[in-house]
C-alpha cells in the first residue's frame, strides 16, 4: 500500500486510534462570495486543468449548467437558479458547488476503508484514492451530495481543495482563476473577517439578509459562502439550510456498532460458559434402549 | 441409502449438500461483510484479496446465497410451522437449557428453537438481500436515492447482526446437543437421540416403517 506520509492528520476514516498529528497547521478556508460571481466558469476550467481531468463533451438542454451535475471529473460546478421574488423582480443566482470540507465530515464517518478519507489539521478533507475500495458509503454519508463514483475505476472523487497546492503554500486553482475575486482563500479566521466586510457592504446596499454560510450542523465548513439571502440558502440551487450528518448515518456508524459487536461476542461467550457449566446434552443408554424399542415395535 | 439398524434417516444427501453450500456462502458473506462493519474487523477483507475484492465479491455471494437458501426454504418450510406446543416449549426455555427434558412437551421434527432459527434466517436473509441490492453501488448506484441507500445501510447492518447472532445460537446448539451434527454430516441420527429430542418425530418415522 502506498503511503501518504503526513504529520498533520486530524482524522482518518475507519481508524479508531490517534493519527500522526504532531504538526498542527492553521485552519484554512475558501470563501465564495456569491454576490461577486459572474458565472464565467473559469473556476471549473481551472479545476479540470490543474487536476488534469477531462469532462466529456456534453449537450445543451437549455440551461447554463455544463456539465449537468458534478462527476468524477468535474469536482466543481456552477449552478444557476432563477428566483422570482415577491415584488416581481428576478434574481439570477449562481453558486459554485463542490465539496464543503466539513469540520465533521459525513463521508469520513461513513467510510469503511482505513485511511481512504483523511482530514488534515488545516481542515481539508481529502480522498486517498489508493485506499478507496469503491463501496460508495461516502455518497451516503455526505450531507451535500458531493462525492461521485467513477464508472471506470469505481473510486470516489471530489474537490481536494487543491490539497497538493495548499501543502506548498499555494491557493486553490479555482481561486487563482477567478477574474472577479469572488473566490478567496486564506486562514479560516481571515476569511470569516473578510466575509464580515463583504456582508456589511451588502447590507448597506439593501440586502438586509446577507450573511455567511458556515453551517454549524456539520461543525462549520472550510468552504464558506457569502450569500445575499443567507436566510434562504435553499434558493441557491438547494443549498441545505441546516445540513448535518443524517441520523440514519449516525445510527449506522455510531455507538450501535460496537454495542452490536459486543452483543455478538457476549452471545458466543455465554454459549461457551453454558457448555462448561451445564455440560453437554448427551443421549444416555436408557434413551437408546427406548429409541430402539420404538423403532423395533414398528418393524424397523 | 437405507439407514443402519437403530438409526433414523433425517436428511437426504441433497439436503445435506444444500445446507453446507448455504453454510459456506453464509460464512464467507459474514466474513467479508464484517470487514466493512467495523474498522477493527477490516483485516478480514484480506481473506478475499483486499478491500476492493471483498467489496466486489460480497454482493455476488449474496446473490448465490438467495438460491441456496431458497433450496433450504423449499425443503424445510412445512416442518417449521409454529404450533401450540412450540409456545409451551419456548416458555420452558430454562428447562431446555438445563436439559430437563422430562418437563418439555414432546417435540416433532423441529423444536421451537430450531423453528425460530429457520424463520429468523428467512426474514433476515430477505432483508439483507433487499437492502443489499440498494447498497450495490456498481450495479444499482444510479437506481436508488441517497435516502433510500442510507435506510438500506441501517437495515443491512441490523439484519446482519441478527443473522450472525442466530448463527451463533444455531452453531452452539449443534455443539451442545451431542449426536446432532451427524444428522447433517451422515444424514441419520440414532434412535436414542430421536427419542430424547424429537420423540413425536421418532414415532411418526417408526410408524412409516410399518407400512
Amino acid at each position: 500500500m502506498a503511503t501518504q506520509q503526513s504529520l498533520d492528520i486530524k482524522r482518518s476514516s475507519a481508524t479508531t486510534t490517534p493519527q500522526p498529528s504532531v504538526r498542527e497547521s492553521v485552519e484554512v478556508a475558501k470563501l465564495i462570495d456569491v454576490s461577486r460571481c459572474i458565472g464565467c466558469k473559469a473556476c471549473q476550467a481551472a479545476c479540470l486543468e490543474w487536476n488534469d481531468l477531462r469532462e466529456e463533451v456534453g449537450f445543451n438542454t437549455g440551461v447554463y449548467e455544463n456539465p449537468h451535475d458534478l462527476s468524477e471529473n468535474s469536482w466543481t460546478l456552477m449552478r444557476y437558479s432563477e428566483v422570482e421574488e415577491d415584488d416581481g423582480h428576478l434574481e439570477w443566482l449562481i453558486r459554485k458547488d463542490g465539496c464543503m470540507h466539513c469540520e465533521d465530515p459525513g463521508c469520513l464517518k461513513a467510510c469503511p476503508a482505513p485511511g481512504a478519507i483523511v482530514q488534515y489539521s488545516n481542515g481539508i478533507v481529502d480522498f486517498i484514492s489508493e485506499n478507496c475500495i469503491g463501496c460508495g458509503y461516502c455518497v451516503k454519508g455526505c450531507p451535500f451530495n458531493i462525492p461521485r463514483i467513477s464508472k471506470n475505476d469505481r473510486k470516489a472523487y471530489k474537490c481536494t481543495l487543491c490539497s497538493d497546492r495548499v501543502a506548498v503554500g499555494q491557493g486553490p486553482a479555482c481561486v487563482k482563476a477567478c477574474p472577479t475575486q469572488a473566490i478567496s482563500f486564506g486562514t479560516k479566521e481571515d476569511m470569516t473577517e473578510w466575509a464580515g466586510h463583504r456582508i456589511a457592504d451588502l447590507k448597506e446596499r439593501g440586502y438586509e439578509n446577507a450573511g455567511l454560510y458556515d453551517p454549524q450542523g456539520v461543525g462549520g465548513t472550510h468552504v464558506m459562502y457569502v450569500l445575499k439571502h443567507a436566510d434562504r440558502p435553499e434558493i441557491y440551487s438547494n443549498l441545505p439550510k441546516d445540513p448535518h450528518i443524517s441520523s440514519l448515518v449516525e445510527a449506522w456508524k455510531g455507538w450501535p456498532k460496537p454495542v452490536a459487536l459486543a452483543g455478538l461476542g457476549l452471545t458466543a461467550l455465554l454459549g461457551f460458559f453454558h457448555y462448561v457449566t451445564a455440560g453437554p446434552n448427551e443421549v444416555d443408554e436408557d434413551d437408546e434402549d427406548k429409541g430402539k424399542r420404538t423403532l423395533e415395535q414398528n418393524g424397523r | 441409502m437405507k439407514p443402519r439398524t437403530g438409526t433414523v434417516s433425517r436428511y437426504t444427501a441433497g439436503a445435506r449438500a444444500n445446507h453446507w453450500l448455504n453454510a459456506i456462502i453464509l460464512i464467507l458473506l459474514a466474513l467479508s461483510g464484517m470487514s466493512f462493519f467495523h474498522p477493527a474487523l477490516f483485516f478480514l477483507s484480506g481473506l478475499f484479496g483486499g478491500g476492493v475484492w471483498a467489496r466486489i465479491l460480497h454482493p455476488w455471494m449474496g446473490v448465490a446465497l438467495i438460491f441456496t437458501f431458497a433450496g433450504l426454504f423449499i425443503r424445510f418450510w412445512r416442518y417449521n410451522i409454529w404450533n401450540k406446543s412450540d409456545t409451551q416449549w419456548l416458555n420452558r426455555i430454562r428447562d431446555v437449557l438445563a436439559a430437563r427434558d422430562e418437563n418439555l412437551p414432546e417435540v416433532g421434527r423441529y423444536n421451537a428453537g430450531q423453528k425460530l432459527v429457520f424463520w429468523l434466517m428467512t426474514i433476515g436473509i430477505l432483508a439483507l438481500f433487499a437492502s443489499g441490492i440498494v447498497l450495490w453501488e456498481s450495479q444499482f448506484g444510479d437506481t436508488f436515492s441517497i435516502v433510500q441507500k442510507r435506510i438500506a445501510a441501517v437495515v443491512h447492518a441490523s439484519a446482519a447482526v441478527v443473522i450472525i447472532g442466530v448463527w451463533i445460537i444455531h452453531l452452539y446448539a449443534a455443539i451442545w446437543v451431542k449426536g446432532s451434527v451427524r444428522a447433517m454430516t451422515r444424514g441419520s441420527v440414532t434412535g436414542g437421540w430421536a427419542w430424547k429430542h424429537h420423540r413425536k418425530w421418532l414415532r411418526e418415522e417408526a410408524a412409516k416403517g410399518h407400512k
